[in-house]
């Protein structure tokens, strides 16, 4: 049908969208609104001995000035990670103290330490730039893998040796045997370059407490505003949950960066409390680059061994996770349950062993972005694969044939169980689409202009519909990860989804509702989906992880499964039919194979007046549903670089990018396909372009895109997107998820074109142009010297 | 932004006056640089003195054989003004470069000039093709004016007024970008002037803008890209950032000039 399942209808969100009509947390205006600007630390490491406020507190427009002792003696809590990861030694993560506003000691340069409430936004700004603080500075330390050097500055207490937990998965000795034992072993050093989330929307915070009520209404900038309100209450003490409303509305992208409740949300609640006035914060660039979580940012040791034939024996990993200053609200499980259990990636290996060792830096936190956990697994094992390739004179798409996993289900050493797949046929597909088989004419063609051509391989895999409560549960989650939907007909029979999910740039609202018009055979003018608002949807999860189809709609499916049991139990007793011989379709419960039917609008009416109603039968037709998956989904690809490298200057031109993706059922392809250009644009961008760089005492030197290059238009190709499916056969339509594939597949395989065309595998992201010329002097002296 | 006061005097008589009237304030034309160091409270002059509408700075004119520009022209209008194309087309490509059509339509020859930003492109134009910083007071010869990053030879009260250039026999400019910031990290301006070639360098240099004397001896002896290649470009001198060192700067230098003789 034209507007269901499969079916490329344009998005109903984008009319209030591309006209301005946005209502973002920026637009939000409460009556007598005051502005928050947080004072913050310019240092990396110090202590605080001192402020003072009084100059700014005698500025015009200042409402007050509020500090962390006076945060800590009303009681907020301080902010927690919710997974608990423990160590091999059995014992639990170093969880180090975060005050929302630091009190004797900050951590990363734009730590805040103090916020001014005033009349206006450039009132508090004035003001926060004349709070004096008195800093008493220490010693920095920046990067990952000095973190943990005896003699390196301690971030947290609690902490010795900056170390967070040192925490492993895999049967060590078997996997070192199988290694030792085998005929070629690759080895490779690789670091997963620290990425900023720069999201379109900056954060943005309007906070109300109503002194009447005892109540509190937040409108932020989440991707998961009922955990927001769970985690507020619960743990920072603001208020109780049914005194706290928390609302996201339309927000403008999130990339993982807005799942987190910073100090930023939890003090304008507070100030907002104490000045009786409403809250608002938003940030700019610069704040976002000061403070946004950071994703990436892993050393790791990675060791490989192949058998005579090229099958792998055995997959070492030692990594180096920086997690930050502070622990963020998943951190600890990104490096680890989200990372090491995709280290078996698409290939039958037997044996797996990963030791991640998380610590503390004086940098911002890191927490998940977009793929979180899984493009640095994936960027590790498809650079093993091409490398171990090359090493062993043998075709990259070959070797990786000959170690697919074809049976499934699959069970890896690494926890993972895949569900289903065709890795296969994904390279199948992606060879023809990329015309590799052409690939050496274009070579020839360009070495004749003087260029390099490469071809790189990225057969990715990973793990999305995050996931089952009782397993995730049983790895330290702190939360349950269910989706809840509830489906309201209303008397005239329109629908009303309301969702946990909530869309920050994927649709919902569309696809969503191309679900329901599927399944009733109704237009999708007729379904509204609602969803980001606590005082409208019970709870929710919230949507990263690729997890809105997968949880997400399988609770709506769930749901509607009720309703349709509901509707055909009025339609039979109303048509005197038997249950069994009625089917819904074009909007209508119809007998089969008559003409006596009853239109959709009839039953509701049927159910709300419940004039002939069954026996027994409650008025209504309102089913709502919890969905908890019973595993993961997996969605997995194949990926084809072919890039072209001037050695005179190392620019690299991305002119080819294939991308075969197996998302199980898609809903809305074009929407699909816009998730795999940006995904795919993002994974360019860590490939060629993004690094967050601090110097060594801790400055953010990345600090503006003057510095921080995000890929344009003009830095990436038009792709070629195919799909070949294997549904997923855990959920009820089958879906997979598309979110996160193209940032998590795409670096190795511009990766691999460079290091192909370049002729060494010594290369690391970002692959600026700076850095491929080195890498070319390195290997080749006379090639660069042009 | 700090509070600021903003003026528009209606001539550059005006402006000179209000400048040395108010000793913290600021010319503003195209605002490109100012405006977003204001916003970031890296700047706070007490007054703005916009020159950008003042009669007479904007368009560029032919005067006994030479280029005059306005100060106040924009980088767009430059790069499609027929006289810039037909006298010195190499001007109007360096001009359609500059950073995106947003920036192009609103900074100005002048302001470039008077800024002097390491990274910028018109700076190398001018010591290429030995052009004329025209003031309120006085001409002063490109080769007098470059003194340094963001320092020029230009006085406290001093308006640029126009940019005067002799059109070259040929001419060229090649720019490798920041990927960031799409300044130049490293860009050539190439001319072959009545006083003999000149090559000057941006986006390089730690002291700013420099003419290269190994590229102009060579390209004088042969104005070819080979000629180009037997030139030692040393790294002394030059910036390192995380972008580029100072070793791959020079490398880009060679790449650069090679290409804009290739162009010219």
């Amino acid at each position: 049908m034209s507007e269901g399942i499969g079916a490329r209808v344009k998005r109903k969100e984008d009319k209030r969208f591309i006209t301005g009509k946005g209502r973002y947390t920026d637009d939000i205006r409460m009556e007598n609104q005051a502005y928050a600007a947080f004072v913050r630390s310019p240092h990396a490491h110090a202590r605080v001995t001192g402020i003072d406020r009084s100059a700014a507190e005698g500025m015009e427009g200042v409402i007050a000035v509020l500090t962390g002792p006076e945060l800590v003696a009303d009681k907020i809590g301080n902010l927690i990670c919710g997974w608990a990861v423990s160590s091999k030694d059995g014992s639990g993560m170093k969880m180090g103290p975060w005050s929302a506003l630091a009190t004797d000691k900050v951590r990363y340069a734009g730590d805040a330490v103090a916020v001014v409430i005033a009349e206006t936004p450039a009132a508090a700004r004035l003001a926060a730039e004349a709070v004096a603080v008195d800093y008493a500075e220490l010693p920095a330390v920046v990067h990952a893998d000095r973190a943990l050097d005896p003699g390196a500055p301690q971030v947290h207490d609690v902490a010795p040796g900056n170390l967070i937990y040192d925490w492993e998965i895999g049967n060590e000795a078997a996997t070192d045997a199988a290694i030792a034992g085998a005929h070629h072993v690759t080895r490779m050093e690789i670091t997963n370059n620290r990425l900023s989330p720069n999201p379109m929307e900056p954060r943005s915070a309007v906070a109300t407490f109503d002194e009447a009520e005892d109540h509190y209404t937040l409108y932020t900038t989440s991707q998961n505003p009922h955990v927001a309100r769970l985690v507020l209450s619960a743990f920072y003490n603001v208020a109780p949950e049914h005194k706290l409303r928390v609302i996201a509305p339309d927000v403008g992208g999130g990339f993982g960066s807005k799942i987190y409740i910073y100090p930023e949300e939890i003090v304008c609640l507070w100030a907002s409390m104490k000045t009786k006035r409403s809250v608002k914060w938003t940030a700019d660039r610069s704040e976002a680059f000061l403070t946004d979580a950071h994703g990436r940012d892993h050393v790791s040791t990675a060791t490989m061994g192949f058998d005579t034939s090229g099958r792998i024996t055995g997959f070492k990993v030692e990594t180096i996770a920086n997690l930050g200053a502070y622990m963020s609200l998943f951190s600890s499980c990104v490096p680890t349950y989200l990372y090491a259990t995709l280290l078996s990636g698409q290939y039958d290996i037997a044996n797996i062993h990963c030791n991640v060792k998380a610590v503390y830096t004086n940098t911002v936190p890191v927490d998940a972005y977009r793929g979180a956990g899984r493009p640095e697994a994936c960027y590790l094992i498809e650079r093993m694969m091409e490398t171990a390739a090359r090493e062993m004179g043998m075709n990259p798409a070959d070797l990786r044939r000959k170690n697919f996993i074809t049976a499934f289900p699959h069970q890896t050493p690494v926890i993972m169980a895949y569900d289903a797949g065709d890795f296969g046929g994904n390279l199948d597909k992606a060879l023809k689409a990329a015309d590799v088989a052409g690939f050496a004419a274009r070579k020839a063609e360009a070495a004749r202009r003087g260029k390099l051509r490469g071809l790189g391989y990225s057969c990715y895999i990973e793990a999305c519909g995050i996931a089952p409560s009782a397993a995730v549960g049983s790895l330290g989650a702190g939360v349950g990860l269910w989706e809840s939907a509830e489906v309201r007909v209303n008397p005239v029979g329109t629908i009303e989804v309301l969702t946990g999910s909530h869309s920050h740039g994927q649709g919902h609202e569309t696809t969503f509702a191309q679900v329901v018009a599927d399944r009733f055979g109704l237009p999708i003018g007729n379904v509204q989906i609602v969803h980001g608002d606590t005082d409208k949807v019970q709870f929710g999860m919230g949507t990263y992880g690729s997890r809105s189809g997968a949880v997400g709609i399988s609770a709506i499916v769930k749901a509607l499964d009720k309703v349709e049991a509901k509707v055909k139990k009025i339609a039979a007793h109303v048509l005197e039919a038997a249950e069994a011989d009625l089917v819904i379709e074009g909007g209508a419960v119809k007998v089969a194979g008559t003409d006596r039917q009853m239109a959709w609008h009839e039953v509701g009416l049927a159910a709300y007046t419940a004039h002939n109603l069954p026996a027994g039968m409650e008025p209504g037709l309102k089913e709502g549903a919890f969905y908890d998956p019973v595993n993961f989904t997996f969605p997995a690809g194949a990926y084809i670089a072919e890039v072209e490298v001037d050695p005179a200057t190392g620019v690299t031109e991305v002119v080819r990018f294939t991308a075969a993706d197996d998302f199980g059922t898609i809903i809305n392809p074009m929407i699909v396909e816009g998730q795999v250009h940006g995904g795919v644009a993002q994974g360019i961008g860590q490939a060629l372009l993004e690094e967050v760089v601090y110097s060594d005492d801790g400055q953010l030197v990345t600090g503006s895109f003057m510095d921080y290059a995000m890929p344009r238009a003009d830095d990436v190709p038009f792709y070629t997107i195919e799909h070949n499916t294997t549904v997923c056969p855990n959920n009820p339509l089958g879906l997979k998820g598309c979110g996160e594939a193209g940032a998590i597949g795409a670096p190795p395989a511009v990766i691999n074109a460079i290091t192909d065309a370049i002729g060494t595998n010594d290369l690391a992201m970002p692959a600026t142009p700076q850095r491929v010329w080195r890498a070319i002097r390195a290997a080749r002296p006379a090639m660069a010297a042009e | 932004m700090y509070a600021t006061t903003y003026h528009r005097p209606a001539s550059v008589a005006d402006a000179a006056k209000l400048l040395s009237g108010h000793a913290e304030a600021k010319v503003l034309a195209g605002g490109q640089t100012l405006l977003p160091t204001m916003k970031q409270h890296l700047a706070a002059p007490s007054d703005l003195i916009d020159i950008r509408r003042i009669p007479g700075l904007q368009g560029v004119s032919v005067a006994n054989g030479a280029l005059v520009i306005g100060a106040a022209t924009a980088h767009a209008d430059v790069a499609r003004n027929a006289e810039v194309l037909r006298h010195a087309p190499a001007l109007a490509c360096l001009a359609a470069g500059i950073g995106d059509p947003a920036v192009r339509h609103m900074g100005t020859i002048g302001g470039s000039v008077a800024n002097n930003d390491p990274a910028a492109d018109y700076p190398s134009a001018v010591l290429a093709l030995n052009a004329t910083v025209v003031t309120n007071r006085r001409e002063i010869a490109a080769d007098d004016y470059f003194k340094g990053m963001f320092t020029t030879a230009l006085g406290a009260d001093e308006i640029i007024t126009a940019i005067r250039v002799t059109p070259p026999k040929r001419a060229a400019y090649a720019k490798f970008a920041n990927p960031a910031s799409r300044y130049a990290l490293v860009g050539v301006f190439v001319a072959e002037t009545a006083s003999g070639v000149r090559v000057a360098v941006t986006g390089a240099g730690s002291d700013g803008v420099f003419r290269h004397k190994g590229l102009e001896a060579a390209l004088a002896a042969s104005f070819t890209p080979e000629a180009v290649d037997k030139v030692k470009i040393s790294a002394d001198g030059l910036l390192s950032d995380i972008h580029a060192g100072a070793d791959y700067r020079a490398h880009l230098i060679g790449v650069m000039a090679r290409r804009a003789v290739a162009a010219a």
